[in-house]
Parts: structure tokens; C-alpha cells; sequence
């Protein structure tokens, strides 16, 4: 009957550090992603979209509406590789300028500006790994 | 003695609180000492550069020449709408100093667009009501390339050419040139930098009072 519960006890433990571990690697690698696609971002975004993410006048949207982000959020890779033309609605206002792609960006630099960007300037939209992005990215138009 | 030396040391301090009080920007660019004979005295003045005379057309296509500056104090720069490098930053600060002077009629503002091609008055107007300037104090031009490129160089000392082994083809400097009323330079600050662009603004305050005093 001891042995049991000695038993059990040390199975409870092991399991919670188990589980804690997993998180734990989840939250090292959001960081990571965080902190590379601040880089990224500051390198290929920012000059447009600005440090605070709200771009500039109707010449480049901000990237503060997470609903847009939220809906679209299957395709911001490609959004991010091959850029956009046409007329694009954000926050309700209407832009229509050019945004040129990044095509030297790899998949993981890609999921990693938009774990940056999904997770700055008021949008809280968690992990986006470098295998959604590659999965994302075979769909492009 | 203690009583000299005290004097001294007062109007040193008060001498040093004048100076700062009326200080003045420098004058830039190049410099050319002239002999007068003034009342049969013999005076040696110095003539500074100037900006010559220009006409462009802006964003409403309407021409805008050297004369829609005089007697206001201007700031300048090189630009192109389809800039995805140091422009937005340049114009997001530069959108800064606009709404600070916004109104003033001493003040105008003066971009010069260096895509000769395909940066028309029109292109300028959708670029400008993009940004959300409305009227005329800041003007967005467009110039022939040798007029453009001539003035940027000789007049402003900003650097702008065109460049094939540029991704865009185009390479300019992001200054920003303070210009007085008598269209000398009175200063350069780079565009992209926001401690920069703040100090800008003291200097057109300055510049603002040495020039217009305290009317308003």
C-alpha cells in the first residue's frame, strides 16, 4: 500500500514536469520568435509601418487591426513574400498603394515576423511555428 | 582686487547668459569675402551662397517658383513617392515639423520628388492627400532631372542620382536643409534621425525670431 502511493506520488510528479517542460519549450520558442521577428521586422517593415506599427497616413496601413490580422491570418505569409496590390480595408480605411514582397526571407524568418507582428501593437495571437508558414506559403497565388 | 575680480566674473556670466540668449544658426556652404569702400572706408563683407532662382510644378500642378518663398523660412529635402528606404521615415518625421508649423505663414515646407519619370504632379497629389497635407505650405515638386539633380548637388549639398546598381534605381540623402528668407542655408539635419528632426524644430524658433523678431 506504501509502495503504491510512493508510486503514484512520483508518477504525478513526473507527468507535471513532463507537461511543464513541453510549455516551457513552447514558450522558449515563441520568445525566440519573438525576439528574431522584432529583427526582422525593424530590417523589412519598419521603415513603412513604423516602429509603433501604425504606418503612415492612407500610404501604409497599420498593423494594429487584429481582426484583419486574425482573418487573415493564413495568408499574411504570403502577403509577406510576394507583397500586395490593389485595395486593402484596415481598421475600416481604404489603402491602395504597392507593398513590394521579401523574397530572400526564408519560411522560418516569415512565421517569425508574424509571430512578432500577430503579438505587438495590441495583438495577443500566439505561436505561429515555421511549419505553418511553409504550409501557408505552397498556397500562394 | 577681490572687488575686480568679482565684477569680472559677474559680467562674464552675464555676458555668457546674453550669448546664449541671442544665439544664431551658422551660415552653410560656401563663402566669398567681398572689399566695399563704404564712406571712404574700406569694409570687407562676406557673401554667402544662396539659392538660386527654381520653377517646378507641384502636386496641383500649378507652377511654383523661388518667389512663393520669399520672406518665409523653408525646410527642404529629396524624395520619391515609391521610396520604400528612408523615405517613410523622412516624411513621418517630416509630417512632425508640418503639424508643429502648421498654419504659420512664415513657414513652408518643399519636397522635391527625384523620379522624373513616374513621379507626376498627379502621382505627388495622391501621394501628398495620402499623407493628409492639404494646401499649399507644403509643396511636393516636380522638375526637369538637370534642374532636380543641379540643385540638390550645387545648391543644397544633398546628394541625389540616379543609380542602376540600386534596387530602385535611385539614390538620395535624407536631409533636411533649413532655409532662411534670404535663401541662405542655415542648417542640415538628417531626417531619419528623430533627436535630429527635434532639433530642427528648436533652430526654426530660433531662425523664426532672428528673422521676424517678435511679430506674429
Amino acid at each position: 500500500m506504501r509502495n503504491k502511493l510512493i508510486y503514484f506520488i512520483f508518477l504525478t510528479i513526473a507527468f507535471t514536469s513532463m507537461i511543464q517542460s513541453c510549455q516551457n519549450e513552447t514558450s522558449i520558442n515563441f520568445k525566440r520568435y519573438y525576439v528574431n521577428g522584432k529583427r526582422l521586422y525593424e530590417n523589412n517593415c519598419q521603415n513603412c509601418h513604423g516602429s509603433d506599427g501604425k504606418g503612415l497616413g492612407t500610404l501604409y496601413p497599420p498593423l494594429t487591426d487584429s481582426s484583419y490580422l486574425n482573418l487573415n491570418r493564413n495568408k499574411l505569409a504570403c502577403i509577406i513574400r510576394n507583397g500586395q496590390t490593389g485595395t486593402v480595408r484596415v481598421n475600416n480605411i481604404a489603402y491602395d498603394g504597392i507593398m513590394p514582397g521579401n523574397q530572400t526571407l526564408a519560411d522560418i524568418d516569415i512565421a517569425q515576423v508574424i509571430v512578432y507582428i500577430t503579438n505587438s501593437f495590441g495583438n495577443k495571437q500566439g505561436f505561429y511555428d515555421s511549419e505553418f508558414a511553409k504550409n501557408d506559403l505552397v498556397k500562394c497565388k | 582686487m577681490k572687488k575686480v575680480v568679482l565684477v569680472a566674473l559677474a559680467s562674464l556670466i552675464f555676458q555668457s547668459c546674453i550669448n546664449t540668449s541671442e544665439k544664431k544658426l551658422p551660415i552653410l556652404g560656401e563663402r566669398e569675402p567681398v572689399e566695399k569702400t563704404v564712406a571712404g572706408k574700406l569694409l570687407i563683407d562676406t557673401i554667402y551662397q544662396t539659392v538660386p532662382a527654381f520653377s517646378y510644378f507641384n502636386q496641383d500642378s500649378i507652377p511654383v517658383t523661388n518667389k512663393d518663398f520669399d520672406n518665409k523660412i523653408y525646410v527642404t529635402d529629396f524624395f520619391f513617392t515609391s521610396c520604400n528606404t528612408i523615405c517613410p521615415i523622412m516624411h513621418r518625421n517630416m509630417l512632425n515639423v508640418y503639424t508643429k508649423f502648421k498654419g504659420n505663414p512664415k513657414v513652408k515646407f518643399l519636397s522635391h520628388t527625384i523620379d522624373i519619370k513616374y513621379d507626376l504632379p498627379s502621382k505627388l497629389k495622391s501621394y501628398a492627400s495620402k499623407l493628409g497635407i492639404e494646401g499649399n505650405q507644403w509643396e511636393f515638386v516636380h522638375g526637369s532631372r538637370d534642374s532636380i539633380f543641379g540643385i540638390a548637388a550645387k545648391s543644397y549639398l544633398v546628394s541625389a542620382f540616379e543609380d542602376s546598381t540600386d534596387p530602385q534605381g535611385l539614390v538620395h540623402q535624407g536631409w533636411f536643409i533649413l532655409v532662411d528668407t534670404k535663401k541662405q542655408l542655415r542648417g542640415a539635419y538628417d531626417g531619419t534621425k528623430e533627436d535630429q528632426v527635434n532639433q530642427l524644430m528648436k533652430d526654426m524658433e530660433l531662425l523664426l525670431k532672428e528673422e521676424f523678431g517678435n511679430e506674429k
